[in-house]
């Protein structure tokens, strides 16, 4: 697969009263062609400033960037027509209608005005774009910016939080567009916060926290290199969940309780846990591998789970412990 | 090109551009009309009725003095006679002189004194709508982020800004010679019917023509620095609100040098600058000084601000501001 997206030792530092601030401290990241790549991260980790980097709103301190094989920001202007993007919220001159500010896009960037309808309608603000946009829910302007982004029939898409503001409908919507979109040929980088959707809709992702890069690869190796061996263990109804648990715990297992089912933690053998409660004629209705999940792995490596009784702050991550934040 | 036509598709549309545009025309207008129904045409009629009112007052003003002289001479050797100057003969006599009839003619327009002026209303009036048109135009873009919707489609910062700054500016200057062109029209006919267009030689419309361009040149360097203060500010509040600072601190600057005795403190007040370029000069006195010669005594000395000196004034403004805001847009990041 070749490369659409390469990110390597990428810095920005950001210098303010209260001292030095690492943005982005050395962060790599690899997106293949036609695939929909999920951009995990904490609030202030960094994701943001990368999509902004890239497309050239900002210039980094350090890092080599290059969109289908070509440098940017040096190349940008000449790669910037096969690249779709929305970046954070969704902005635009409130007092035109849809149809002229995607006109006046189309116009900026040389694209053919008649593709202003199809890409509205595509994204179902076909009813409603001569309407002005000042009018429309945050929703209605994240249908418009994503429709913004698939005016130039981009090679790359990238998409920052596209599924803000929309109801469930729209997020489901969303989510087959951009299946849609991907089996037609096109790259879609996908920053989201939504992350059940990013496990539904992607092919690979990069999980970013405090400036760098926490994790990357394929969904599937990303869970698989953070489940945890586990299984799930479900008895016959009125079966004394507890004096199992006892036995098992008697065993050497590590057993955490539930309510009407308890998990072991470390089950390498499996047959082990029915041999040893068959024998006390303890029988088992369910015995199946705990999966994780990408949110638990998302908590897991950025450590960001929630701690009863601690508030945390939004520069406060594993990767930050110790150092980052204001004041370095 | 298609930038361009992008950008002038955009100031076109846009909402404020209209508006500001049709206040222009209604202030044009009403200065237009104002000056048409404060005009009348003048004629053997009108002359003969001034000479007949001067005339009057005349006769009126003598019936008065021989009046007071009357009273003068009664009053001498009375109380009353503190009141009156010991010699009625020193009680002032008018004479024809000054009753001049052409005091009583009715206002006519006559061109070639008051169209220049009318030049330098025309391009401040523009001019005040091309600082706010200007500053809208692009302050409204960055605060509602559409210069970085912008920018993604054409990631070329200071390609995306001058085109932005140079469509506004030929928009401007095609605003400028049509409307110009109607204004100059319009105080024709005015003159014609309303006024005078006696002494209007080829010389005097070139003199029009010239007082016009650099009305033109204020024109377009006050949509250039509103344009580029509100995108040095990323908001068209910053360009207002530069203005309304501007003018504090060139008052103060105005008091400061009055009250320190300075010999010319008007050359701190940059409106006698706008003066000067829309009036071809404009001249300061120092009443203070005294240039003495032994035939004229003691005379104040002047000082002659030219058209030239001010225009390299608003120039040199003009393009470090302009500067100013290019190389923060190549420069700044877009956050």
């Amino acid at each position: 697969m070749t490369a659409v997206l390469e990110i390597s030792g990428l810095r920005k530092t950001y210098r303010g009263r209260k001292g030095v601030r690492n943005a982005l401290d050395g962060f790599d990241m690899v997106v293949e062609a036609g695939q929909v790549h999920g951009f995990l991260g904490p609030n202030g980790s960094g994701k943001t400033t990368t999509l902004r980097t890239l497309l050239g709103l900002i210039k980094p301190n350090d890092g080599r960037m290059a969109i289908l094989g070509r440098e940017v920001p040096r190349h940008l202007p000449a790669v910037a027509r096969e690249v779709g993007a929305i970046v954070e919220s969704p902005q635009f001159f409130g007092n035109f209608t849809a149809e002229t500010t995607l006109s006046l896009l189309a116009d900026a960037g040389g694209v053919n005005r008649n593709r202003v309808h199809s890409v509205l309608d595509l994204v179902g603000l076909r009813d409603r774009s001569k309407e002005r946009v000042k009018t429309y829910s945050l929703g209605m302007k994240q249908r418009l910016a994503v429709a913004s982004a698939l005016l130039k029939e981009p090679k790359l898409l990238i998409l920052d939080e596209p599924a803000n503001g929309l109801d469930p409908g729209g997020i489901r919507e969303m989510r087959t567009l951009m299946r849609t979109l991907s089996e037609s040929g096109m790259t879609v980088l996908l920053s989201s916060h939504i992350l059940g959707e990013i496990q539904l809709i992607c092919d690979s992702v990069t999980i970013i926290s405090a400036g760098r890069r926490v994790t990357s690869g394929s969904v599937s190796s990303v869970l698989a290199q953070h489940t945890s061996g586990g299984v799930r263990v479900r008895l016959e109804p009125g079966v004394d969940l507890v004096g199992a648990a006892q036995l098992l715990r008697a065993a050497g297992a590590q057993v955490n309780l539930e309510k009407d089912h308890f998990t072991v933690g470390n089950a390498s053998n499996p047959a082990q846990i029915t041999k040893l409660l068959a024998e006390r004629q303890i029988y088992v209705s369910e015995l199946s591998p705990v999966a994780a999940d990408l949110e638990e792995v998302f908590l897991e490596l950025t450590g960001t789970a929630p701690v009863a009784g601690h508030s945390r702050q939004v520069d406060e991550t594993v990767m930050s412990a110790g150092k980052g934040g204001w004041g370095q | 090109m298609s930038l361009a036509r992008a950008e002038s598709r955009r100031l076109v549309k846009r909402r404020l551009t209209k508006v500001i545009v049709i206040g222009v025309l209604l202030v044009l207008a009403a200065v237009v009309a104002g000056s048409w129904f404060s005009s009348e045409k003048v004629g053997a009629a009108q002359v003969a009725a001034a000479k007949a009112e001067a005339d009057r007052n005349y006769q009126e003003a003598l019936r008065s003095a021989a009046a007071d002289k009357e009273k003068c001479l009664a009053a001498q050797g009375t109380p009353e006679a503190s009141q009156w100057p010991a010699d009625c003969n020193q009680l002032f006599t008018p004479t024809i002189e000054d009753y001049n009839y052409e005091w009583y003619m009715p206002a006519t327009f006559v061109l070639r004194e008051e169209f220049p002026l009318m030049v330098a209303v025309f391009a401040l009036v523009l001019a005040a709508a091309a600082f706010l048109v200007g500053a809208s135009f692009v302050g409204a873009e960055w605060n509602s982020g559409g210069m970085m919707n912008l920018l993604l489609w054409r990631p070329q910062r200071l390609r995306v800004l001058g085109t932005k700054l140079a469509v506004f500016l030929g928009w401007v200057t095609v605003l400028a010679l049509v409307l110009g062109a109607a204004w100059t029209g319009l105080f024709r006919l005015l003159a014609e019917y309303r006024g005078s267009t006696e002494n209007m030689t080829s010389g005097v419309w070139q003199s029009f023509g010239l007082t016009g361009l650099r009305g033109l040149a204020v024109i377009l360097a006050a949509g250039a620095l509103g344009f580029a203060l509100a995108s040095l500010g990323r908001h068209t509040g910053m360009a207002l609100g530069a203005l309304v600072a501007f003018g504090a601190l060139d008052i103060g600057a105005y008091i400061m040098a009055s009250l320190a005795g300075l010999s010319f403190p008007d050359l701190w007040f940059v409106p006698y600058w706008l003066i000067a370029l829309l009036t071809k000069e404009f001249v300061t006195t120092d009443w203070t000084s005294c240039d003495y010669s032994s035939t004229a005594g003691c005379e104040p000395a002047t000082f002659t601000m030219t058209w030239q000196t001010a225009s390299i004034g608003l120039a040199a403004v003009t393009v470090l501001i302009v500067g100013a805001s290019m190389l923060t847009m190549r420069k700044r990041d877009i956050t």
